[in-house]
C-alpha cells in the first residue's frame, strides 16, 4: 500500500505542477484571446477522432514495443530508463507532427485564416493559443502512459525520480517537434505535406545530435569544408543530448534553456511563415 | 467611417489594386462594383488588415490598419468571399467563438449569439454541424460572424452570393436597415444590389477606380441616360424626322417605324443636354400640333455604364 502511495505522489505532483503551469499560463498570464483560441483548438482536436486515434497509436506502439522487444519484462531489475524512454521520441518523430499538422495548413485549407487575422488580436495570440492547445494533446498522450510505470512498480522498486525526469525529458523532444510542425503547417494548406516534411525535419534534428555525429565531425573538419558549417549547424541544434541529459535526472539549466529557445524559435518562425504568405 | 488613400498592391510584377481611394461615412453603404479579377477582393482584403498593402493607407474609425492594427480591427465586422468557417463547429458553437474573439463581454454573448440568429434566419440550423449546412446556411452563419459586435464598420464581399432569390431580398434590405448606422463596404457584380441597398457606388477596373456616384449619378452617365422615345402622329414620319434632327438638344434619332401618319423613334440626347431633351421634344410636337401617343425619357442603364467603362480591349 505505501508503494501504491509512494507511486501516486511521485507522479500526481509533476503531473499537477505541469497541468497547473498551463492553467496559470491560459488564465492568469496570456490574454483573452488566446485563451478562446486555445479553447476552439482543443475542443476540435477531441470532437474528431484524431486524438483518440493518435493516443491508441502511440499507447499501443510504445507499450507494446517496450514489453515484447525491448525487454522490460525480463530485464530483472525494473530500469525503465532504457528500453522506454530511449525509443519514446523515435515514435515522437511521427506523433508529434501528426497531431500539430492540422494546427495552420488546416486554417489555410478552410480560409478561415482570413478570418482569425482579421479579427482584432496579434498573430502571435493565435500561434500560441494553438500550440499550446497541441502540448496539451501530447501532455495527456504522456499521462495515459501511466500504466508502464505502475508496471514496472509493481514489478520492482524502480527509482521513480528517474523515470520522472524521461517523461519530462520526452515532453520537451514532443514540444521540439511541435514546434517545427508549427512553422512547417504555416506553410503548407496541405495536411500530408506538413506531417511529411515535419517528419523528415525532426528525424534530422534527433539524428543530428547523435554522439558519433559529432566524432564524425572532428575527423571531417579538415576535409569537406562546404558540408562542415552544415553538419555543425544540424548537430547543434540536435536535440538527442539535451534529452539524454535530462532524461538521467539531471536537470541542467543548459539543457532546459536549449528546449524553450527552440520552442520560442520556432514560433516566432511561424509568425514570419504566417507573415510572408499573407504578402 | 473607413477612409481609404491611395491604395496599391502588388503581386511580383502583376499590378492588383492601382492607387483607389474612396471614403465612407457612417450612415453610407458603398457599394463596390467591378468585373471579376478587377482588384474588388484584394482591396476589401487589405480594408481588413489580410493583406499589407504596398503602398497607402487604410484607416478605420481614426485608427490606421497597420499602425493600430488591433484597435482598428476590433471596429470591423468581415464577410470574406468564401465565407470560410470551421467545419468542426455547430452553427452556436461557431457564432459564440467569433463573440469572444470580437470582444463582446462574456455576460452579453448569449444575447449577441440569439440576435445574431434571429438577424440572418438561422434559428434552423442553430445546433446543427457547419459542415453539413447548405451553401446559403453557411454564408449566412459567415454573415451572422461579421455583425456579432455590432461594429461601426462592416465589409462584406458578395454578400448575396449563392442565395436564393428570397434570401437576396432579404440580405440587401437588412444591409441598408444596417447602413443607416454603420459605415458598409460591400462588393457585388449583380447591379440591380447596387439600387437596391447603397447610397453610393464605385466601378473598379484593372486596379483602378473609374466611377464614383451615387447610383442616379452613375446611372445618367451612361450612354442611354436621357433618350427619348416618342410616338406621334400628325405629320409624315420623315417631316417629322427632319425637325427632330434639328433640335440642337437631339444628337441623332433613330427611327423605329415611319409612315405618312407618323413617326415611332429614339432621340439620343446630344453632349450635355440629357436633361433637357425631353422637354424640347414635347414642345416641337406642340408647336406642330402632332399628337403625343408616347413620350418617354429613359433613365440610364447601370449595366451599360459598368459595360462602357469596363469592355476589355478583346472585346471592341
Amino acid at each position: 500500500m505505501d508503494a501504491f502511495i509512494t507511486l501516486i505522489v511521485a507522479f500526481a505532483i509533476p503531473t499537477a505542477i505541469v497541468a497547473a503551469i498551463f492553467v496559470g499560463l491560459l488564465f492568469y498570464v496570456l490574454p483573452r484571446e488566446v485563451r478562446t483560441i486555445f479553447k476552439r483548438e482543443l475542443k476540435s482536436y477531441f470532437t474528431s477522432p484524431i486524438a483518440y486515434v493518435l493516443f491508441v497509436v502511440f499507447l499501443g506502439i510504445s507499450n507494446a514495443l517496450s514489453f515484447f522487444f525491448t525487454g522490460v519484462l525480463e530485464g530483472g531489475e525494473a530500469d525503465l530508463f532504457l528500453p522506454y524512454f530511449q525509443y519514446l521520441p523515435w515514435y515522437l518523430i511521427l506523433i508529434a507532427p501528426a497531431v500539430g499538422m492540422r494546427l495552420w495548413s488546416e486554417e489555410q485549407r478552410l480560409g478561415t485564416m482570413e478570418l482569425m487575422l482579421t479579427m482584432p488580436l496579434a498573430p502571435w495570440h493565435a500561434i500560441l493559443g494553438k500550440y499550446l492547445a497541441a502540448a496539451v494533446v501530447l501532455f495527456t498522450m504522456l499521462v495515459l502512459s501511466f500504466p508502464i510505470v505502475w508496471t514496472v512498480n509493481y514489478l520492482g522498486e524502480p527509482d521513480n525520480g528517474v523515470i520522472m525526469a524521461g517523461f519530462v525529458a520526452t515532453y520537451f523532444v514532443a514540444l521540439c517537434f511541435l514546434a517545427v510542425t508549427s512553422v512547417i503547417s504555416a506553410i503548407t494548406r496541405s495536411q500530408l505535406v506538413a506531417l511529411l516534411v515535419s517528419v523528415a525535419i525532426c528525424l534530422v534534428l534527433w539524428l543530428g545530435g547523435l554522439p558519433h555525429l559529432s566524432e564524425m565531425l572532428m575527423n571531417l573538419k579538415g576535409g569537406w569544408l562546404v558540408a562542415w558549417p552544415v553538419l555543425k549547424l544540424v548537430n547543434m541544434v540536435g536535440v538527442m543530448p539535451h534529452f539524454t541529459e535530462l532524461a538521467k535526472g539531471v536537470l541542467g539549466l543548459r539543457d532546459v534553456v536549449f528546449f524553450i529557445s527552440f520552442i520560442a524559435f520556432c514560433l516566432i518562425a511561424t509568425s514570419v511563415a504566417i507573415r510572408l504568405k499573407r504578402a | 467611417m473607413i477612409e481609404v488613400e491611395n491604395l496599391h498592391k502588388h503581386f511580383g510584377s502583376k499590378v492588383a489594386v492601382d492607387g483607389v481611394s474612396f471614403i465612407v461615412k457612417k450612415g453610407e453603404v458603398l457599394g463596390f462594383l467591378g468585373p471579376n479579377g478587377a482588384g474588388k477582393s484584394t482591396t476589401m482584403r487589405m480594408v481588413t488588415g489580410y493583406l499589407p498593402a504596398t503602398k497607402g493607407s487604410v484607416r478605420i474609425g481614426g485608427a490606421d490598419i497597420e499602425e493600430n492594427e488591433i484597435e482598428a480591427k476590433a471596429k470591423i465586422g468581415y464577410l470574406p468571399e468564401a465565407a470560410p468557417l470551421y467545419s468542426d463547429m455547430t452553427v452556436e458553437a461557431f457564432l459564440r467563438f467569433a463573440a469572444e474573439m470580437r470582444r463582446v463581454p462574456a455576460s452579453e454573448i448569449q444575447a449577441a449569439v440569439d440576435k445574431a440568429i434571429e438577424t440572418t434566419f438561422l434559428e434552423p440550423v442553430r445546433h446543427q454541424s457547419v459542415d453539413t449546412l447548405s451553401k446559403g446556411y453557411r454564408h449566412r452563419t459567415c454573415f451572422a460572424q461579421s455583425i456579432i459586435h455590432d461594429p461601426e464598420v462592416l465589409i462584406l464581399d458578395e454578400p448575396t452570393d449563392g442565395l436564393d432569390p428570397n434570401q437576396k431580398h432579404e440580405i440587401r434590405q437588412l444591409i441598408r436597415r444596417m447602413g443607416e448606422t454603420k459605415a458598409i463596404l460591400f462588393s457585388t457584380h449583380i447591379l440591380e444590389e447596387v439600387e437596391a441597398s447603397c447610397t453610393r457606388a464605385i466601378i473598379i477596373d484593372r486596379g483602378k477606380v473609374v466611377a464614383d456616384g451615387t447610383p442616379e449619378e452613375l446611372k445618367a452617365r451612361a450612354t442611354n441616360a436621357g433618350t427619348v422615345l416618342l410616338r406621334a402622329t400628325g405629320l409624315a414620319g420623315s417631316g417629322i424626322r427632319t425637325e427632330l434632327e434639328k433640335l440642337s438638344e437631339s444628337d441623332s434619332v433613330d427611327v423605329i417605324e415611319s409612315s405618312d401618319e407618323g413617326i415611332t423613334a429614339r432621340i439620343s440626347p446630344a453632349k450635355g443636354k440629357a436633361q433637357k431633351l425631353g422637354a424640347a421634344v414635347s414642345g416641337l410636337c406642340k408647336d406642330k400640333n402632332l399628337t403625343i401617343h408616347e413620350l418617354k425619357v429613359e433613365e440610364g442603364r447601370l449595366d451599360l455604364l459598368f459595360r462602357e467603362l469596363t469592355k476589355r480591349d478583346a472585346d471592341k
